[in-house]
């Protein structure tokens, strides 16, 4: 393959990944591969019920099976010593904060909430001992939707939250935002339910805890984006251990989606059986247990309103919004529906007045936290629908009506009315690219066409921002946060010229492996082999935040171009010593330094290396070795933009949609390797197409999880999604180093409103103005008829 | 109260005392230690855990190890013949996985595919690939790699 070995030129080639031999040889270790010496095995009995009072636990029956170590409940737990607490890391004004313990103490709040812990000698046994366990229960009543548990009467998650309300949060001017609705020509308004989703990454969370009793450390390989996190959570509110005694691990991680960043409960219990029965224990969720236990996504019902001037400008914008918290506020969840979420309704569109109110509601549901896009799905979904509708009431057509509104390319870096202040981008030029590419105005006469054969075909555009890598840490501080968002890197050139990168990030598909390299080969101009990167390992690396909102490229490797940069300047000095020559004389290129116009008489970077850790002979004051730490906190958010169209035709019989093409022009910035971009792209879509299309997590008027297994909830098949057109503009981001914003949930943002305006776009012969997600053939046939 | 088993697991001889209820997945992955065999559910439907059972695409998850006496399995462990499977190598040069975790099942089923229509259309390569289910990629480089694969092994 191209590009493969060279230094400067490697960044922005698409290098095949070196992630990929263990991969595709089952070689690579996941956490449940992993065996331990005396490795026990845990599971967890979970409530059946959505709402109960725990009257007594009999574990009698299962303690005495054969193999069975030990059963444990809460009150274990609290015996223990330990915190015990399952904290939330994001803290709004007036937030209500129940406790959330490791295991239910006397009432269960959700179908999923842990009761007991079994620990025996096989995993066979441990799931057949939790059927021995008998729990008296007395079941309460439930409530699931987010807007019906603040009605008067609702049944109470916790009594310390009246009406369910965790939080009552707004942003923007309501009074502006009022007159501009009071003076509209035309207001465009839409009830929406933004469905709830279940993340499944195809590796189920799992955890290996090992405690050494005499060292009192514990090292806990596991299912995570972000080790030390869960590191710090741990050793402040669950497990209570001294950071420095904890090392969390990430081996090969099978996806997460956002759902291996939080801190459930199942992990600590893993870590504190260990400490109980003084032997390694492993965890691993069944599929059964990741539906009933991993936070899940979405869950909004919305009232979304857009006033425009006679010209079809958009003036206002108001959103209600009600955002399901679930049973338990989970560690980013206040996050998600308010600062990721309010905070992008100004879209891509110069909007003057715009006003967001949203509560956050306990409902008797598995916790909600950040699922791939995190509030901004949400947002991109409100607001263009409601430009989709805008069009319509105003009869503009909707590509031309976002061309009146977008933010002109010349306005960056731009101040919405929401918080956010864009940095860069050229919106009209994505949309542009991507119309013509579909075919925009060709489609609309095959469209008219196919209509008098009595042929639906739609399409919808969805030209979205998102706002990721979230920044400066004292701003995200400053709003509730209770973690900083910067990120760290370590580049250690060995004395032989070859390099070491440790970066605080932690992939689990991403690719980081390969990109991360392709900086530094392009930074220290040394072979792309040369350079190996470590991630996932709290003993390991500096402090770091992990892999999520789409920050690593834009914050970790920000942070690598920064120390890169460090490590060149101190070679540089090292250098000039050895050619005697000053250093504002020299040239590096290549990964050689030089004096300009003097490239014969070279110092390599692996020549400077080499006399660095001699240290024979340094300039005066400079240390030996050669290698830089930075901990870089990014100057802003960064803000990836594009145009996604989606066509679709409906069959006018059975109301089924088929999904006939999906295009995307999306502007992340620079691109590393646009292969890894692309394949990025592609997995956003699909989640975002699965929204819209195909999946939901459903509970009953009682709470119960009806779709609780893969057969009850659609992952996307293969067959149920098209190939997709992918394309790009490039504006770079003009505040981090490397000029790149970010990609991992572009596509999931942008798609869902994509998709659903081709729907509506298809059915407006039928006066059809809108259709929840996911838009089955049910309601389809429905709205037709 | 063990069942005597004995089977061929990528060309060797296993013999084995085993449970009457384990399952071939977790024969391979607890006691032969042959852990890139994934398991990724518990009712059958995300693939991950395929290998070939005399020559034939199964889920591993839903086979008893008592079954599979006197078989022939090949996992993704066993794939590879001195050098990656034609297979193995598309989705290498296609970017046809990202986390890798559905990747040995789905490479299995996909060998599977073609050893029963080596020239299949993409339509006939989406259907086909059914059963396994894969949350990064969109499937849309896995479609590019079955593509390449066939090329290759049609060549």
């Amino acid at each position: 393959m191209a590009g493969e070995s060279n230094g400067a030129g490697v960044f922005g080639s698409s290098i095949r990944r070196r992630e990929d031999p263990e991969l595709i040889t089952g070689q690579a270790k996941y956490t449940d591969d992993l065996q331990l010496s005396g490795m026990v095995y845990c599971t967890i009995l979970r409530s059946d019920y959505a709402h109960a009072k725990i009257n007594g636990v009999d574990a009698s029956e299962a303690e005495a099976l054969d193999g069975v170590i030990a059963v444990y409940t809460a009150k274990d737990i609290e015996a223990s010593g330990v915190p015990g607490g399952i904290p939330v890391g994001w803290l709004l004004p007036d937030m209500k904060i129940p406790e959330h313990y490791m295991l239910a103490k006397d009432t269960t709040r959700y179908v999923g909430d842990g009761v007991a812990i079994v620990v025996a000698e096989d995993q066979y046994t441990a799931h057949d001992a939790l059927d021995l366990i008998y729990v008296d229960y007395d079941p309460r009543d439930g409530v699931a939707d987010p807007k019906k548990a603040t009605e008067d009467g609702a049944p109470l998650v916790h009594d310390e939250a009246p009406n369910n309300i965790a939080f009552d949060w707004e942003i923007g001017d309501k009074e502006q935002t009022d007159a501009a609705f009071a003076n509209a020509a035309h207001v465009a308004s839409l009830d929406i339910v933004n469905n709830r989703l279940i993340p499944n990454a195809m590796e189920p969370r799992a955890a290996l805890a090992d405690y050494n009793s005499i060292t009192g450390e514990l090292t806990l390989y596991m299912t995570t984006q972000n080790p030390h996190i869960h590191r710090l959570l741990m050793s402040l509110a669950s497990l209570g251990l001294p950071e420095h005694k904890i090392r969390v691990i990430a081996p090969e991680v099978g996806g997460g989606f956002g759902s291996k960043i939080h801190h459930y409960a199942d992990e600590a219990i893993a870590a504190w059986a260990s400490m109980q029965v003084g032997r390694p224990v492993k965890w691993t969720a069944t599929r059964t247990e990741t539906y009933l236990t991993d936070a899940h996504g979405r869950d909004h019902v919305t009232h979304g309103e857009l006033a425009m001037d006679a010209d079809g400008r958009f003036i206002g914008l108001r959103v209600d919004t009600y955002a399901a918290m679930g049973a338990y506020l989970s560690t980013f969840a206040p996050a998600v529906p308010t600062y990721l979420y309010g905070t992008l309704m100004s879209g891509e569109y110069d909007l003057p007045a715009i006003h967001c109110h949203v509560y956050g509601v306990f409902t008797h549901t598995v916790p909600v936290d950040a699922y791939r896009g995190a509030g901004r799905p949400e947002a991109t979904f409100i607001v263009e629908r409601l430009v989709d509708e805008a069009a319509r009431v105003s009869g503009i057509d909707p590509a031309e009506i976002r061309r009146r509104n977008f933010v002109s390319p010349d306005a960056f870096p731009y101040q919405t009315q929401v918080a956010l202040e864009y940095d860069s981008g050229n919106y009209e030029g994505a949309l542009d690219k991507a119309l013509e590419a579909i075919g925009y105005d060709d489609f609309r006469k095959e469209q008219a066409a196919a209509r008098e054969e009595g042929k639906f075909l739609g399409i919808g555009l969805s030209t979205y921002i998102e706002a990721c890598g979230l920044a400066p840490s004292a701003v995200v501080g400053s709003l509730g946060a209770q973690a900083g968002q910067w990120e760290s890197a370590v580049v250690r050139v060995h004395a032989t010229g070859k390099v070491t990168v440790y970066s605080g990030c932690s992939g689990h598909g991403q690719g980081h492996e390969t990109t991360f390299a392709q900086i530094v080969a392009s930074a220290l101009g040394v072979p792309y082999e040369d350079i190996d990167v470590i991630e996932g390992d709290s003993g390991v690396m500096p402090h770091g935040w992990g892999t999520y909102g789409s920050r690593s490229a834009a914050t970790g490797g920000s942070a690598i171009a920064s120390a890169a940069e460090k490590v060149v300047d101190k070679a540089r000095t090292i250098a000039a010593h050895l050619l005697e020559a000053a250093e504002e004389d020299l040239a590096f290129e290549d990964g050689n330094f030089f004096v300009k116009g003097s490239p014969d008489q070279a110092q390599s970077l692996p020549d400077v290396a080499l006399q660095a850790y001699l240290a024979h002979n340094l300039p005066k004051g400079i240390e030996p070795a050669l290698e830089a730490t930075s901990f870089y906190d990014p100057a802003n958010f960064v803000f990836p933009f594009g145009t996604h169209v989606a066509v679709v035709e409906i069959c006018a019989s059975t109301g089924q949609v088929d999904l006939k093409r999906y295009l995307a022009v999306d502007d992340v910035g620079n691109v590393i390797n646009p292969m890894i971009v692309d394949g990025q792209v592609h997995g956003g879509i699909a989640q975002g197409v699965g929204q819209s299309l195909y999946e939901t997590a459903v509970y009953d008027d009682g709470a119960n999880l009806l779709s609780g297994t893969m057969l009850d909830y659609a992952v996307p098949k293969a067959h149920f999604l098209p190939s997709f057109e992918t394309d790009r503009t490039v504006t770079p981001c003009p505040h981090n180093p490397l000029g790149v914003k970010g990609v991992g949930e572009a596509g999931t943002i942008a798609s869902p409103a994509a998709v659903v305006n081709a729907v509506v776009d298809a059915l407006s012969p039928f006066g059809v103005n809108h259709i929840d997600m996911p838009v089955t053939s049910e309601k389809v046939w429905n709205a037709m008829n | 109260m063990g069942i005597s088993i004995e089977l061929e697991v990528n060309g060797a001889g296993v013999s084995k005392e085993v449970e009457p209820r384990l399952l071939l997945a977790h024969l391979l992955r607890e006691e032969l230690g042959l852990t890139g065999t994934k398991i990724g559910c518990d009712t059958s439907q995300c693939g991950s855990c395929t290998i070939l059972l005399d020559g034939q695409a199964v889920k591993s998850c839903t086979v008893l190890a008592v079954q599979a006496d006197g078989s022939e399995v090949t996992t993704i462990e066993g794939l590879a013949n001195g050098e990656y499977h034609p297979m193995q190598q598309a989705f290498w040069d296609n970017h046809g996985l990202q986390c890798g975790f559905c990747t040995p099942g789905m490479i299995i089923s996909c060998v599977d595919l073609l050893n029963s229509n080596p020239q299949p259309s993409e339509d006939e390569i989406r259907h086909g690939l059914e059963g396994n289910l894969c949350r990064c990629t969109g499937y849309h480089n896995i479609v590019r790699a079955v593509q390449a694969a066939a090329e290759t092994m049609n060549g």
